[in-house]
């Protein structure tokens, strides 16, 4: 059996787990290294997986119990890109924290190692229950990584963070129990098969835990009426975890992919389709609040936080309209709007800290130590974020456009995505000029200079989107297939299970 | 038995609901305490509520689901587990805020009016 599609949910968990230990709890020098290592094997991994999933899906039974009762994780084109972005993001934040986040308290890597565990595992399980599983496991991570290094600000925003997510979490196993009641199975591959023959009296009862579903990875995603959350959180932590932070909505994106296009997809009899009509004007009024948001921003993280927002809208809108086509050039926007606002909340911590007081407030203060640095790089994000030419926002938006030509929710499409380049271009334009620009006259000593490591991280992301731009059409070759594996489960398990089924059903009789 | 247990799932759910939109943190937590409670049962359900079943092949005439057990089980783990931490960040916020309003606001604002109208 090939044991590489557990390696990435195993390697942080017991390197994380090594880490809180006696000899490595007190060193930390010792505990970066070890984190950084373990984040390269994971791009390496992510990237192997790339290439397996490209041949054929890989499966995975844990323990060697065969599905649908063992826990299954399947590795298949969207699962494999996923991991091998977040990878790749979270070898950046890592970096990054090492300039000072890591010293603001204890445990920083383990906590950091825990969260990627659950990202990665919530992309690779094919199972709905474990898919409850590591959501909880990447929340409680993020919820101890949130209120990290403390202070009033923190603590408030965790607290209602908390709140909203253990309510979140409550919602989903209610949504669990009235599927597996109706529907009889956890599995995705399972279910998918299962939903298209349904009674017409669970049918309703089945609807009401599919669109249960929708409002708890709604509410992961931020998507409209359960977005408040999002700016408030990502304002208060601090700059690494935020980056890492910048692929959880992406989370909550996957599993509407997942369920309301593998499970509720086009074969699902019934109960087709069933989200489609609510993602999509959602959709474009998250936009629209984003926008909003980004007006009323008064900082750079502000600003970002609500570029995610509006980022998620367009996710969404990817996939509802058009099929396969725009949900392939809707990974290729997932790819690189999380490593744009990644970087962008990254810059945003530079810019802050050598401001001083100001922070990166949009006001008048002290210039930054190193303009020439943090200009540039907030250049080429601010190009790539807004969709200029020549970096891959420009790539895919235009492809976004254009895959939407010609059908009836043009209309609405093509205001949505063209005033929210409009509106970043705004946002950029004010927040660039207030920084670099109008400076206050007094210069001061100011702040530390960006340390190596963070020079690094920013550099490596920055160079991701113009990779991403040269090699677009490889990865729009690959996230077609990514499109077409959501659409339809590869694992063929149904006859296995209907015997099953029928064993235990004589069993019951006799 | 359907019935006590539909409506003991209800009322738990319904003050798990209303204590969760209070305006402080400690009836926020025991309401959150209770909607859990109200989501293992519920989520115990939907293997069908049977008598004298066991959750093993040919032990008893009648066999119950196991799988909704197993998966109560992790679900009561982590929920415990949530609470737990919940606990501690309340604390935290209020000791942070000096006030215990999910919020943080009324008792802050007031302060601050005081600290300003005893300055001037």
């Amino acid at each position: 059996m090939n044991h590489l599609p557990v390696l990435p949910i195993l390697l942080p968990s017991l390197s994380g787990i090594l880490m809180l230990l006696p000899p490595l709890s007190k060193r930390l020098t010792v505990q970066r290294w070890i984190s950084w290592f373990v984040l390269i094997a994971l791009v390496v991994i992510g990237g192997l997986l790339v290439l397996h999933a490209q041949r054929q899906t890989l499966t995975y039974a844990l323990g060697g119990w065969q599905p649908p009762f063992g826990i299954l994780l399947v590795v298949d084109r969207p699962a494999a890109l996923l991991l091998s972005l977040t990878a790749v993001l979270a070898f950046c934040a890592g970096l990054y924290s090492a300039g000072k986040e890591d010293r603001e308290g204890p445990f920083f890597y383990p906590l950091f190692l825990f969260q990627i565990m659950g990202i990665n595992g919530a992309f690779l399980t094919g199972d709905l229950f474990n898919l409850f599983v590591f959501y909880e496991v990447l929340l409680i991570s993020s919820y101890a990584l949130l209120v990290y290094g403390g202070g009033s600000a923190k603590s408030k925003a965790a607290f209602q963070y908390v709140t909203l997510n253990l309510i979140g979490s409550a919602l989903f196993l209610v949504a669990l129990g009235t599927l597996y009641g109706t529907v009889g199975s956890l599995n995705m591959a399972d279910m998918s098969y299962r939903v298209g023959l349904l009674q017409p009296e669970d049918q309703t009862l089945a609807k009401t835990g599919g669109l249960l579903l929708l409002l708890v990875f709604s509410l992961k995603s931020a998507l409209l009426p359960l977005h408040f959350w999002l700016p408030k959180t990502y304002a208060a932590a601090s700059a690494s975890v935020v980056a890492l932070f910048a692929v959880m909505t992406k989370v909550g994106f996957y599993s509407i992919c997942r369920v309301f296009a593998g499970i509720f997809g086009s074969d699902a009899g019934a109960l087709a389709n069933l989200a489609t009509p609510w993602i999509w004007p959602l959709a474009i009024a998250t936009i629209a609040i984003g926008n909003l948001g980004v007006y009323a921003a008064t900082s750079l993280r502000l600003i970002a936080a609500n570029i995610v927002i509006v980022s998620v809208g367009t996710l969404l809108l990817a996939f509802v309209i058009g099929g396969e086509h725009s949900l392939s050039i809707g990974f290729y926007y997932l790819l690189h709007s999380t490593v744009v606002t990644g970087a962008l909340f990254l810059i945003a911590d530079l810019i802050g800290t050598q401001r001083g007081s100001a922070m990166d407030q949009l006001v008048t203060a002290r210039p930054v130590i190193q303009p020439t640095f943090l200009g540039g790089a907030f250049l080429v994000t601010a190009i790539a974020a807004i969709g200029l030419p020549p970096l891959s926002g420009f790539v895919s938006k235009a492809l976004l456009l254009e895959s939407t030509r010609r059908i009836a929710e043009q209309v609405w499409v093509w205001p949505a995505l063209l005033i929210s380049s409009l509106t970043a271009l705004i946002a950029f334009s004010r927040a660039g000029s207030t920084f670099f620009w109008n400076i206050a006259t007094q210069d001061s000593s100011g702040g530390p200079k960006a340390r190596f490591t963070q020079i690094i991280a920013v550099s490596i992301l920055l160079s991701l989107t113009a990779l991403m731009t040269t090699f677009a059409s490889s990865i729009l070759t690959y996230s077609e297939g990514a499109a077409r594996d959501i659409r339809k489960h590869p694992i063929h398990i149904e006859g296995r299970i209907e015997t099953d089924r029928s064993q235990v059903h004589e069993a019951h009789k006799s | 038995m359907e019935l006590i247990f539909a409506l003991c799932v209800g009322v738990m759910t319904s003050c798990g609901v209303y204590l969760c939109l209070r305006g402080t943190t400690f009836t926020v937590v025991i309401g959150l305490t209770l909607l859990s409670y109200a989501v293992n049962l519920f989520l115990f359900a939907s293997g069908r509520l049977h008598l004298n079943a066991a959750p093993i092949l040919g032990v008893s005439q009648q066999i119950a689901d196991p799988l909704p057990q197993a998966l109560v089980l992790t679900a009561i783990v982590i929920g415990f587990g949530m609470t737990a931490f919940l606990v501690v960040l309340a604390i935290r916020t209020s000791a942070d805020w000096g006030t215990d309003h999910v919020d943080g606001k009324p008792q802050a604002i007031e302060n601050t009016i005081q600290q300003e109208s005893g300055r001037s």
